[in-house]
């Protein structure tokens, strides 16, 4: 099994690890059973419901998980980071996979959860706000992996 | 790449490289001493005398008659004729029993024998990774065709207690058959006195080279062949013989037998020094396999809150080479079979480390594990989302 050199890149030096003071919302991916576990913390601006007009102002990450998890949480983070919610609900996992120019197949399913993660936080943030209604519409994390 | 050169390699366990004296002794055989052992003429008659004297080598080490060697092309071949060939060998009894720690190569051909109508029972561990002997005292009846248990484990290196379950199976006339590639060139085996039936090896496990092992079988034991053909083996394993592969797994055990016992002492304290400093300088790890039983060169251990693959990357950033049982080092999404079956926790066995020393390492690879792994753990617990200060 072989890693790409962006992969190895964002392993070494993951972007935006940490955790935010008073989050507008936190989302979790992933299992320790299964060996990968991801967590985020976003800041929502400005302060809407509009979709389109809330951006994620600043996102920071853990993850307990292999080398691709790390990779894809960081790249994941990278990718959303400015994005308005709606462009991140509509990212993917192979938009993800794509950017870090590949992974091996075996980490496609259970690593690759980053943008399920950061779509939990969108999801807690909505509740947060009263918009409950439009938080069920967002897929955020597969039940199997909670 | 300029890492390999550097290249600190703790993984021995999984392969080890080829003793330089048993490298000399096999490149004769591949071209200034051409022979096929079945021809008549005099190339072949002294293939013939170094394929006879090789097997003398390796019956040496194990205290048996050369003509209970069978050479096969390593330790999963080997498993396979045991089991495979025991079964097809007769009809009347119709229970495997093995362990839930096996290697693959015997658990998968276990699993196997039941699309034939075998009853499968695999036999729990306990939290070292020992059989349960009660288990298997009550699992064996007059039904059971094989027992086959490890001697000892390739992940935690605990010895399991041979002798015992031996006497368990022979009670019911079962035949027992051990998978003894992590231990044959390691720790002494007396095939006579244990008065075990069947028992596998591999070259590559102990300073040999690799695609070479054998098969030992007790005499009256009968077993069918897996590749028919010509008469080779004894007609038990057709194929030209690997004749430069049993050069060199004969000089393996005759190195082995000469140096195994002190060889074993020298392990044991770098390993212990190892593992003693890993301890005081990582909060929160924990010793996987039994504290005593134990292969000399084996260390496995767990790091809470930190993935195994992660450090097994940085380490190898580092130069390092080692081995993890999380899942995704195993090609599957599971942690390794062996740990879970222990009864550590998932996450505790996707974060285990495993460091197998040997003949080559000496306290210079453990000083370089010693000083990057601190800190490797730190940075991964940083970013663990599991790990609270």
């Amino acid at each position: 099994m072989q890693y790409s050199q962006k992969v190895m890149d964002h392993f070494m030096n993951p972007r935006n690890v940490g955790e935010i003071e008073n989050p507008d919302g936190i989302g979790t991916c992933g299992n320790p059973v299964c060996g990968d576990l991801m967590t985020f913390h976003i800041k929502v601006e400005p302060h809407s419901d509009d979709l389109n007009a809330a951006r994620i102002s600043q996102i920071r990450f853990k993850t307990f998980g292999c080398g691709a998890a790390i990779a894809v949480a960081s790249m994941a983070s990278e990718m959303a980071q400015g994005k308005t919610l709606s462009e991140v609900i509509q990212m993917s996992r192979d938009d993800v996979a794509n950017s870090l120019d590949g992974l091996p197949p075996i980490k496609m399913h259970c690593s690759n959860i980053g943008v399920q993660a950061i779509q939990e936080a969108i999801k807690d943030y909505l509740k947060r706000i009263g918009r409950q209604d439009l938080a069920v519409k967002v897929k955020g994390c597969p039940k199997e992996s909670h | 790449m300029a890492r390999e050169e550097k290249c600190i390699y703790l993984d021995n366990n999984a392969t080890t490289p080829t003793d330089p004296r048993v490298l000399d002794a096999m490149l004769p055989y591949f071209h200034t001493m051409p022979g096929n052992p079945s021809s008549i003429h005099a190339a072949g008659r002294k293939a013939r005398q170094a394929v006879d004297s090789a097997r003398g080598r390796v019956s040496a080490l194990l205290g048996c008659r050369s003509d209970e060697i069978y050479f096969t092309s390593g330790g999963t071949e080997s498993d396979n004729i045991a089991i495979k060939g025991t079964c097809f060998a007769q009809e009347e009894r119709k229970k495997i029993i093995t362990s839930s720690i096996e290697h693959h190569a015997v658990l998968t051909v276990c699993e196997y024998m039941q699309k034939f109508g075998y009853e499968l029972v695999k036999v729990p561990v306990d939290r070292h990774g020992i059989v349960d002997l009660d288990f298997l005292n009550r699992a064996v009846d007059d039904h059971t065709l094989l027992v086959s248990i490890m001697h000892a484990n390739n992940e935690t290196g605990t010895i399991e207690p041979i002798q015992k379950i031996i006497e368990i199976t022979r009670r019911h006339g079962a035949i027992f058959h051990t998978d003894a590639v992590q231990t044959v060139g390691k720790i002494p085996i007396d095939t006579n006195a244990l008065m075990v039936d069947m028992l596998s090896l591999s070259g590559h496990k102990f300073y040999g080279p690799k695609g070479i092992g054998a098969l030992y079988v007790r005499r009256g034991i009968r077993f069918d062949p897996l590749a028919h053909g010509g008469h080779h083996e004894r007609s038990k394993r057709a194929g030209t013989e690997n004749v430069p592969g049993i050069i060199g797994l004969g000089e393996a055990c005759a190195i082995a037998l000469n140096e195994m016992t002190a060889e074993e002492l020298r392990l044991k304290a770098l390993r212990d020094r190892l593992w003693q400093s890993i301890w005081e300088k990582i909060p929160k790890v924990s010793l996987n396999g039994h504290p005593t039983e134990r292969l000399s060169g084996t260390l496995n251990f767990s790091v809470e809150y930190v993935e195994g693959e992660s450090m097994l990357l940085k380490l190898d950033l580092e130069g390092i080479c080692a081995s993890s049982g999380s899942a995704c080092t195993s090609g599957s999404l599971e942690a390794s079979h062996v740990l879970v079956a222990m009864g550590i926790p998932h996450a505790l066995a996707h974060g285990s480390l495993r460091f197998s020393l040997g003949r080559f390492n000496t306290e210079k690879d453990t000083d370089a594990v010693i000083n990057v792994l601190p800190g490797i753990v730190e940075k991964l617990r940083e970013i663990s989302p599991l790990y609270q200060r």
